[in-house]
């Protein structure tokens, strides 16, 4: 017989993430996932300063914390036709590629791990064995007896403690936990490392950007961080070196301790490549412009189209085949429910018509969610570092084919694994170590420029508002790390008309469609064993193999709502 | 006070902006309690005190922040001198084990854990718009928020409402504050607050068993006691007059002042200028981009438009007086926040357009004056 369960929350992951699920034979028979978390940016966003829209969105997400800045001042560039100076690209670039590596490495030791790590286990491993483990698996510098005895003691005392903190009421000794102590050990110290590490390389973005979270030097035109090599202000030879040294940093970290960690556990977990795989469709839109003619040409990570897992055919991406439904999100259309909207042309009412609160169940025959469902030509799609890998794999693109058939020869196995929720960790993975090994090259390519005498980050040509057109549309797309991302705007009189997001989580997140068609997360769940209904472990390992990102997922879009117009002030 | 007088009467600020200048002003003044060797015994106790820690209409920045905590960094937060029985960022548990450790810990420490909120909590349609576990977001607040010893809203969402707050305010958006009226509220804004003023608040706390010192929008006066402008690293060239006019002009190269370019300094309160960003690196003025007033009351409504100069004197140039215009400014802004800084905690557009009426007039009373 079947039974329902609810997770809610859903720990580990940005924002607000409920799973119900229905479970036979110990088995999930069928899924809805819902976003229980809603806030109107881009309602707030009418009738504002097309240049300012970067700030409010940039606060869909401050784990993600550069990526919607990033697609805002692209979408308002493409509707005002400016192209940014190479250097301004070159500092996306490396702000992007940093936040992707950091972002990844957060997941993997922060987000991710706990579903695989048994932190109490940990206490029982010999630190001899672990130190030998360590030393065989890489070649990184933390890796003696004493030093895996002292975080056994430093955890063991922790626990003395009786007050486990964020550790309380783990998955601890859980039937699907199947590493060995020493494993565990040597994942509870890299869990702490990682935490130090994490907050060093992301300097990269508070000397590029002023702070992190948020970075505040994204300007629509450029960049807001000068570059003169004769001033102290600005990106000079000094601020280039300690860059460097946060990307070798960096680097090591995932060479030596990030990559042979996934190579080391995979072995445990391969049941879970063929756990978790969906619908098999993905999108990526393609980014890092590395060329004199600027974005959106010239990416080093292709774009393209995959549907039913064929990797013999990438399409390529077509923005017009986007659409959004609300059939079972909490929003209203105005033609009625069933037909789907492009972005430009698509509208919503807020509207919540379920349980009131304090509530069990959600109404699952109805609508379910903040989140609504986009589709591409028609169908569900999967974003993110599986989506970005595969497409580039299929696509022949020379690192990632290189590193992906190389882990799969570590593992033993071929690329049909991939489509799978060891598939999406192990992408992350790879794609963290190719862009680490590429970030020394977009911060070459911004030296021998400044070595030009090209100072230039921003371009002023239409900056003044006077100089803009009466009416201007534009879209602008980003790969953050969670995956394809599209802002779309809209601009009458100098001010924004409608704004309108399409982010990762909404992909891979959204309820069902019209037909019935469940979202990623859904279809993902179907078919994954469940050992404790109480203790719903499994489930949580293929959510966080997606890396959800709730905030950012609900959003909406108002088409000519009666908003009474603001008056500039100052 | 005869010069004093003279000096207002020279800058041409009259008593009504004085007035409120010295309201705002007024709880400013005390100096912040010193950091003493007590500090180090009381985060090395091994009593760690219980937090919940909990999210609404946030975006997860502050919880970002907490993660690149460096006194103490977040590893020895989590282990060694704070019990975090509730985060969703970063706890183990999913569900209704979650909920288990956040009751548990509620009824256990009863009056005595620490609360923290992050994002701000919508009250419209009876709560329907942030739901955890399927109770909505106001409900867990009040129940939380009442029986915590000590409650600290983390970011400018949870202290004034923040983005969700602007303007319409979609799902009627506050901050912690208006819905525990009675309550001790310790307001961290900031977008998204500094982690050094929350290990700085949280060790305040552990040593000498009491809030710190607050001005009257609850923020701590070690970390918002002072105006950016004043202690901003580019003041020199403000008083001299030397302005970027361009993003990449020889004057955005070289430092000169943001004021033209949108920069908020002048009507904020934050300790960016000299404690910095990740570690001392860098901040928004440092790295070329004027501030943004991200922790003042109004924020966002009241701040943007982002590259509007604050205030739009007419005929403003380099070869005014810069020590007029920042009298002026300052009298202006701290005048107005004075009595509408908390205009978006009302949400009413209405207000924040009389708020921001006002600065004009005050301006443009002091600046006719001048001429």
């Amino acid at each position: 017989m079947a039974n329902k369960i609810v997770v809610d929350p859903i720990t580990r992951i940005e924002g607000h993430l409920r799973i119900e699920a229905t479970i036979e034979n110990g088995v999930i028979t069928d899924a809805w996932s819902s976003a229980t978390m809603f806030r109107g940016v881009e309602t707030i966003l009418k009738d504002r300063d097309p240049r300012d829209a970067w700030y409010y969105t940039q606060r869909f997400c401050g784990v993600c914390t550069t990526v919607h800045s990033l697609a805002s001042i692209r979408a308002v560039e493409d509707a005002l036709n400016i192209q940014v100076p190479f250097n301004a690209e070159m500092i996306r670039n490396l702000i992007m590629g940093i936040q992707n590596i950091q972002d990844h490495m957060i997941h993997f030791y922060h987000l991710h791990a706990l579903d695989w790590v048994d932190v109490v286990s940990a206490l029982s491993a010999d630190p001899k064995k672990t130190a030998a483990l360590q030393q065989s698996i890489s070649p990184w510098k933390y890796s003696s007896e004493n030093y895996f005895q002292g975080v056994q003691n430093r955890v063991g005392a922790f626990v003395k403690t009786g007050k486990l903190g964020p550790f309380t009421n783990g998955y601890w000794g859980h039937a699907a936990m199947k590493l060995p102590a020493e494993a565990n050990l040597m994942a509870v110290a890299h869990y702490l490392e990682a935490l130090h590490i994490q907050k060093e390389i992301i300097k990269i973005q508070a000397i590029l950007g002023s702070k992190n979270p948020h970075p505040q030097t994204f300007l629509v035109g450029g960049m807001s961080i000068p570059v003169d090599p004769n001033s102290q202000n600005a990106i000079n030879a000094d601020k280039i070196a300690q860059i460097r040294q946060y990307i070798v940093m960096a680097k090591e970290f995932v060479e030596q301790v990030y990559i042979p960690d996934v190579l080391a556990v995979a072995p445990f977990y391969l049941d879970w490549a063929g756990i978790g795989g969906g619908h098999k469709n993905y999108l990526s839109y393609g980014d890092f412009p590395e060329g004199r003619s600027g974005y959106p040409n010239d990416f080093w990570m292709p774009a393209g189209v995959i549907m039913n897992g064929d990797l013999t055919n990438v399409m390529p991406v077509d923005q017009q085949k986007i659409t959004e439904y609300v059939t079972h999100s909490w929003y209203e259309y105005s033609g009625g429910d069933a037909v789907g909207k492009h972005p430009y042309e698509g509208e919503t009412n807020w509207k919540y018509t379920g349980p009131k609160p304090p509530y069990e169940f959600l109404d699952t025959d109805n609508k379910y969610s903040w989140v609504k469902s986009p589709r591409y030509d028609d169908k569900p799609m999967e974003v993110g570092p599986l989506s970005r890998m595969l497409v580039a794999y299929a696509s022949g693109h020379k690192e990632v084919t290189d590193t992906v058939d190389l882990v799969l020869g570590k593992l033993g196995v071929g690329p049909e694994v991939l489509f799978s929720t060891l598939g999406r960790t192990a992408a992350r993975a790879v794609e963290t170590l190719i862009m680490v090994n590429k970030m020394s090259d977009w911060l070459d390519a911004l030296v021998a420029n400044i070595k030009t005498g090209d100072y230039a980050i921003h371009n002023n040509e239409k900056w003044d508002p006077s100089t803009w057109p009466a009416n201007a549309r534009g879209y602008g797309f980003h790969e953050a790390p969670r995956g394809a991302l599209g802002h779309w705007v809209v601009i009458d009189n100098k001010n924004i008309r409608n704004y309108q997001a399409v982010v990762p989580t909404t992909w891979n997140a959204s309820p069902r469609d019209p037909a019935g068609v469940r979202g990623q997360y859904e279809e993902s769940l179907i078919g994954t064993p469940i050992a404790d209904p109480e203790r719903p472990l499994e489930i949580l390992r293929t959510m966080h193999s997606f890396d959800p990102c709730m905030a950012c997922a609900v959003h909406l879009y108002d088409e000519g709502g009666k908003l009474v117009s603001k008056a500039k002030i100052l | 006070m005869s010069d004093f007088k003279e000096m207002l009467a020279a800058h041409s600020i009259s008593r009504r902006s004085f007035l409120k200048y010295c309201s705002a002003m007024g709880a400013l003044l005390a100096v912040p309690a010193a950091m003493t060797p007590r500090i180090a015994a009381a985060i090395e106790g091994d009593d760690r005190p219980p937090v919940i820690w909990m999210e609404f209409q946030s975006c997860t920045g502050d919880t970002e922040s907490l993660l690149r905590a460096n006194r103490p960094s977040v590893g020895e937060l989590i282990l060694d001198h704070l019990s975090l029985d509730y985060h969703e960022t970063i706890m183990a548990a999913a569900g209704h084990q979650a909920e288990a450790s956040k009751h548990a810990t509620a009824e256990k420490f009863k009056g005595k854990y620490i609360c923290i909120i992050e994002g701000s909590i919508p009250t419209g349609a009876d709560g329907v718009y942030c739901t955890v576990a399927g109770e909505t977001a106001v409900d867990i607040v009040k129940k939380i928020g009442t029986d915590a010893g000590l409650i600290i809203a983390v970011g400018s969402c949870s202290s004034y409402g923040g983005l969700p707050a602007a303007y319409p305010n979609p799902t009627g958006a506050v901050g912690v504050s208006e819905l525990l009226p009675g309550k001790t509220v310790i307001n961290l804004p900031g977008c998204p607050m500094n982690v050094d003023n929350l290990t700085g608040t949280i060790v305040h706390y552990l040593t000498f068993g009491s809030a710190p010192a607050m001005d009257r929008f609850g923020r701590p006066l070690f970390a918002y006691g002072k105006r950016i402008h004043d202690n901003c690293e580019r003041r020199s060239h403000f008083d001299a007059g030397q302005y970027v006019e361009n993003w990449g002009d020889h004057g955005h190269r070289e430092g000169w002042c943001l004021y033209k370019m949108g920069c908020k300094g002048p009507a904020s309160f934050h300790n960016c200028p000299t404690l910095r960003w990740n570690e001392g690196v860098s901040w928004p003025v440092m790295a070329g981009h004027g501030c943004v007033g991200c922790s003042e009351p109004g924020f966002f409504d009241t701040m943007m438009p982002m590259y509007g100069r604050l205030p739009n004197v007419p005929g403003f140039g380099v070869e005014s007086s810069a020590l007029k215009i920042g009298g002026t400014i300052v009298a202006a802004s701290a005048a107005v926040f004075a009595t509408h800084g908390a205009v978006t905690m009302t949400r009413n557009w209405k207000q924040v357009k009389e708020a921001k009426a006002e600065t004009r007039e005050i301006i443009k009373e002091t600046t006719d004056a001048e001429e």
